[in-house]
């Protein structure tokens, strides 16, 4: 035998030494293994924003509660809100991005591997710089402080004036850290789509994953820079002295929350659009149909990119803008439902007529689209800007958004762990435990956040660390955050089955659940160069094709 | 077999228990729901949502239903594992509908809410209405009546609004420091209160009583406690309320050793008592502080002990307020009590 | 994979994707783009907007020679990318450098206009309103013009030992791509400051 061989069969024997695993993944520049460092780190990252809700929550639990002080809890949902977003739903949905752009359309990697790598560090820089205010903020209430001026940091309560110290500071850079590496990974996305796809791919036979993620990706170049632009003017009035939003010398607040909200809507259609990827890649498989109207869900996608540019002063209805433009933005936000409610619609016409298979990934998009379809009915009545000078900043919003990012994003997500999981590790995660963690979670979301619209309903505003008695609060406050723990348990049962299979579950193969796209005929995992020679397709779905020669797609299309 | 997801019917019936329960405590008790509006911005509100939720309501069942019914009836079944169901690629007609449909109803919701956008925005302002100056401040609430000569806090009077001979209040909305809102929601709907620039909102009460609030936009550390009382009072109550705020200070004799205390100390920096040395505007003025029910806008009641409390020890009562605990003695902080109680 | 049946056998052109360079570079000046817009919203927001200090009208000087220069380079860059295509690198490297001394000029200028501004006007970032905006865009401006001529300097430098070559024309041309945004940047801003803030 070769020594070459001797040397990989001792070290098969043996195990690398951790120091060099270390290194490996710290270096690597594989889409495959960035994209799990973005999960990995995501999923860090939600145990924590967890934490600070089930604070909130229980100091919620009744009127008057003593359970942190109003310093603390403001702090609370400054950070829950600004690690769930930025630090939990951004990076996870890029690394599932990352991992199965390049695999589902033939290439080898991403069209920039080391700009990939240096966007999830930077990204991964700026969540350490978020919580490190923990120590290192100097707010004014003691030794190091956490921001604690809400996620969209308004001014001027940000104002030197206002938020003395630092604390504002680590949230304005860490999340501006995070910004550039979005919008690197965002360039790379769309690069790798236009320029590496394999032969005979297409747009039109491209994977609706892939359609998703490009106009995601363009959403993001021109969305998360607005933000980044107005969070340089607030350190430029933080430390040059600067005027940008300082109202006494005729700066205007209007302006940030103007700035902050072109940035923050078109941020949630960024989150969901690769929710919808999942949705759209899953469904048809075990539905065993392929997606109803292909065309027109990449029409709508595409549509939903443009129109959700033009509604963010929706978030803006009692600010005081005239009648005029408070119409304009109950149009825009109404009309961007028209889009996004077909996509449910062509995902009822891909089950209807198929033969659905309720393995786990498939519950958790058909809770996705009873509680989508919920939460874009909300948002249809937030949209009608009289009805939102009530319920805005109520607690009906925060469980309308809450509907949509944990009953939308979140169990897209979870579908997508269930479906890509075996090809990700080569093992099968638990069904058993799966359908406990749904069922456990659909329970506690209910009881949770279809209960939260009531107080809002009477009069309960959001971001107040206690309430009066007598409001008629106190009891929907506590059935709310007893779902809460539910849905803790839930996640907990979520995180052990991805553990624990990683070791215990039974072998994938290369396609255990008798899919039609490219990632399904490699390996699982995948070999490091993802295909030996570069596939090439004749419709959008190859494996269907190679199953079914007497009736490809290729006929049809 | 896979058993489906929660069953269609169970839906439905945890659905209608939870909008029976709503639907119950919005009626019974409480005084800030959105649905008991007393007043006309309120009510235009309340109708205008009605139909949203009606509309809303539909398109939910329908679709529901259609979910549930494909989730049912397409399960598959283990003894056909081998066959694939006919593949439908689209169909230009069902989507064509399914696109228009919902565009036929967004153009209804938009006209409905745009007629009541303009209904009461755009509404005009009657000769006989007050106008009241609404002034956010962290954390607490300032109330100039220019035309009447009254500057209170945290507590306002506003008459009953006669739909014959229309009462309306104005409000101007200015903030002194950072982003409010108000929020009274039997009356209105919120409007923010900005720092340099003016809002405007109005309300005409239909009933008598008092309604409760709060500010409604993240203002800092005591934003939960910045809460409203807005008193409706018939036409004679409330032009007895502005006669009595409309008087100077009280002056009693006995209480002049409180007296002194207030005006030497550093509470005139903030505080305004008319008649004295004190004319500080960034604390609420105090002229006629015992006129109102409650103390630190809302956070405690109107009583000796926790007015002593307050002066001595906000932090007790608000932690986070920018009351300063005074740090008197007891007898200088007895006789400022004192003085204070006489301020009717 | 070659299971499955490659459908280009026999067709004409073969499958050609554009190129990953250029793509990129669109998107950066896409992104790029986006964030100045919103400097010059806040810039033309805040014009009459100042409640003390000089005004616009007052003490700015426009910069006719300077944005001269900058305009002008845009013409030497794309003269430069054309010649390194065909292969002259001597006529290449002349037509990069006086590139960099052009761009260098323009910043030598809005320098000395700083200078002007702070010491004999009193205009700084902390002055006012018009301040602000006015140091914070062209400021930014600036700095982007700074980070190119970075890069025109890096490959000025391997240009000399004659390591640059035919084969880069591709990777010189996605820089000159980012040359000429921030030419096109430049025109905006003087627009907005220059012509119609005042």
């Amino acid at each position: 035998m070769s020594t070459e061989a001797i040397a990989i069969e001792r070290l098969q024997a043996t195990g690398k030494p951790w120091t060099e695993t270390v290194h490996e993944w710290v270096t690597t520049v594989d889409h495959k293994r960035i994209g799990i460092l973005y999960m990995v780190y995501a999923l860090l990252f939600l145990v924590i924003g967890g934490v600070e809700a089930m604070i909130m929550r229980i100091q919620l639990m009744h009127s008057h509660n003593n359970f942190v002080s109003p310093q603390v809890f403001n702090r609370m949902f400054t950070m829950h809100g600004t690690t769930m977003i930025f630090f939990v739903a951004v990076p996870i949905l890029l690394g599932f991005a990352n991992y199965l752009v390049p695999l589902m359309i033939g290439a080898w990697d991403m069209a920039f591997p080391r700009l990939n790598a240096f966007s999830f560090w930077l990204s991964a820089l700026g969540g350490f710089l978020l919580y490190f205010s923990f120590l290192g903020g100097s707010g004014l209430y003691g030794a190091g402080n956490a921001p604690d001026v809400g996620w969209w940091a308004y001014a001027p309560l940000t104002a030197k004036a206002f938020s003395p110290g630092h604390s504002s500071d680590y949230w304005t850079i860490a999340v501006m850290l995070s910004g550039f590496g979005t919008v690197g990974t965002a360039i790379n996305i769309i690069a790798t789509i236009l320029c590496m796809r394999c032969p005979g791919m297409h747009l039109g036979r491209m994977p609706l994953l892939a359609w998703l993620n490009l106009v995601m990706s363009g959403m993001v170049l021109i969305t998360i820079t607005p933000l980044t632009a107005a969070q340089f003017m607030l350190l430029v009035d933080r430390y040059l002295g600067g005027h940008f939003f300082d109202t006494q010398a005729g700066g205007s607040a209007v302006l940030w929350m103007h700035f902050f909200w072109i940035f923050g809507h078109p941020e949630v259609y960024v989150l969901i659009l690769p929710c919808f990827a999942f949705v759209s890649e899953i469904i048809p498989v075990f539905s065993r149909k392929p997606i109803f109207g292909y065309p027109v869900m990449v029409g709508a996608t595409v549509c939903i990119g443009f129109v959700s540019m033009s509604v963010w002063a929706h978030h803006m209805f009692t600010i005081g803008m005239n009648s005029y433009a408070n119409s304009f933005f109950t149009i825009t936000t109404m009309a961007v439902g028209v889009p996004t409610g077909i996509k449910i619609f062509n995902w009822l016409g891909t089950m209807w007529g198929g033969r659905i298979q309720f393995k786990t990934p498939m519950l958790f998009c058909i809770g996705f689209l009873f509680q989508f379809l919920l939460a874009g009915l909300t948002g249809i009545m937030l949209a009608s800007a009289p009805f939102d000078w009530q319920l805005g900043n109520s607690y009906f919003v925060v469980a309308h958004f809450h509907y949509v990012i944990v009953g939308g994003i979140l169990f897209a997500l979870f579908a997508a762990f269930y479906y890509w999981y075996p090809k990700i590790t080569g093992r099968m995660l638990s069904e058993a435990l799966g359908k406990l963690h749904f069922w456990l979670f659909v329970i506690g979301f209910h009881i949770t956040f279809d209960v939260m619209h009531v107080p809002g309903i009477l009069g309960m505003p959001r971001r107040i660390y206690t309430y009066e008695p007598g409001r008629g609060w106190d009891t929907l406050n506590l059935v709310v955050s007893l779902g809460a723990l539910i849905q803790t348990i839930a996640i907990l049962i979520f995180v052990w089955n991805l553990i624990s299979s990683y070791r215990k579950g039974a072998r994938a193969g290369n396609d255990p659940w008798d899919a039609w796209t490219l990632e399904w005929s490699v390996s699982s995992p995948p070999p490091v160069y993802n295909f030996a020679s570069l596939p090439a397709v004749a419709s959008r779905r190859p494996l269907w094709d190679l199953k079914h020669p007497e009736d490809p797609d290729s006929r049809y299309e | 077999m896979d058993r489906p997801t929660i069953s269609g019917r169970r839906r439905i019936e945890l659905t209608a228990v939870y909008l029976g329960c709503a639907a119950a405590v919005a009626r019974a008790n409480n005084s800030t729901s959105i649905f008991a509006p007393a007043s006309t911005p309120a009510q235009e509100i309340f109708g205008l949502s009605m139909f949203v939720l009606a509309v809303t309501g539909i398109i939910f069942v329908v679709v529901f239903a259609l979910l549930t019914y494909a989730v049912v009836k397409f399960r598959g079944k283990t003894t056909d594992a081998a066959r694939e169901p006919a593949q439908v690629y689209g169909s230009t007609q069902i989507e064509l509908a399914w696109t228009v449909i919902p565009v036929l109803i967004v153009a209804v919701l938009f006209l409905a809410t745009a007629r009541v956008i303009h209904a009461i925005q755009d509404a005009p302002k009657p000769a006989s209405a007050v106008d009241v100056t609404v002034i956010g401040h962290q954390f607490w609430w300032e109330f100039r009546y220019p035309k009447l000569g009254i500057v209170t806090a945290n507590e306002m009077h506003i008459p009953l609004s006669d739909p014959a001979h229309p009462t309306p209040t104005f409000l101007k909305l200015l903030s002194a420091d950072t982003d409010h809102s108000f929020w009274v929601p039997n009356l209105a709907g919120k409007t923010d209160l900005i720092p340099n620039r003016v809002n405007e909102m109005w309300m005409d009460p239909h009933r008598v009583g008092t309604y409760l609030g709060q500010c409604a936009q993240y203002c800092g550390t005591q934003h939960a406690k910045m809460l409203l009382r807005v008193s409706v009072d018939t036409a004679a109550d409330f032009d007895a309320w502005v006669r009595a705020q409309q008087q100077a200070a009280a002056q009693d004799p006995k209480v002049v050793a409180g007296k002194r205390v207030f005006e030497t100390t550093a509470c005139i920096n903030c505080h305004a008592v008319n008649g004295t040395a004190g004319d500080g505007r960034f604390g609420p003025d105090l002229t006629h502080l015992m006129s109102r029910g409650t103390l630190a806008s809302g956070a405690a009641g109107n009583t000796t002990a926790l007015l002593r409390l307050w002066i001595q020890n906000p932090d007790a009562i608000k932690p986070g307020s920018l009351m300063p605990a005074m740090k008197l003695n007891d007898a200088d902080l007895d006789a400022l009590v004192a003085y204070l109680e006489t301020l009717r | 994979m070659s299971a499955i049946a490659n459908p280009l056998i026999g067709q004409p052109g073969g499958w050609t994707l554009p190129s990953r360079g250029k793509v990129a570079m669109s998107c950066l000046i896409i992104a790029e783009s986006a964030i100045f817009t919103i400097f010059v919203v806040a810039y033309l927001y805040y014009l009459g907007k100042s409640v003390t200090g000089p005004t616009p009208k007052q003490v700015l000087e426009t910069p006719i020679f300077y944005t001269f220069c900058l305009l002008y380079s845009s013409f030497t860059i794309h003269r430069a990318a054309k010649l390194l295509e065909r292969g002259r690198r001597v006529p290449f490297l002349a037509w990069w450098l006086l590139t960099i001394v052009l761009g260098g000029l323009f910043l030598f200028g809005t320098g000395q206009e700083w200078h002007r501004l702070i010491y004999e006007r009193g205009l700084t970032v902390s002055t006012n309103l018009f301040g602000t905006t006015y140091y914070s865009l062209v400021g930014l401006h600036a700095s982007h013009l700074i980070a190119g001529l970075a890069m025109l300097v890096v490959v000025l430098s391997f240009a000399v030992r004659g390591r640059v070559d035919q084969e880069h024309s591709a990777r010189i041309q996605v820089l000159s791509m980012y040359w000429h945004f921030v030419d096109a940047v430049w025109v905006v801003v003087f627009i907005v400051v220059y012509v119609i803030g005042r």
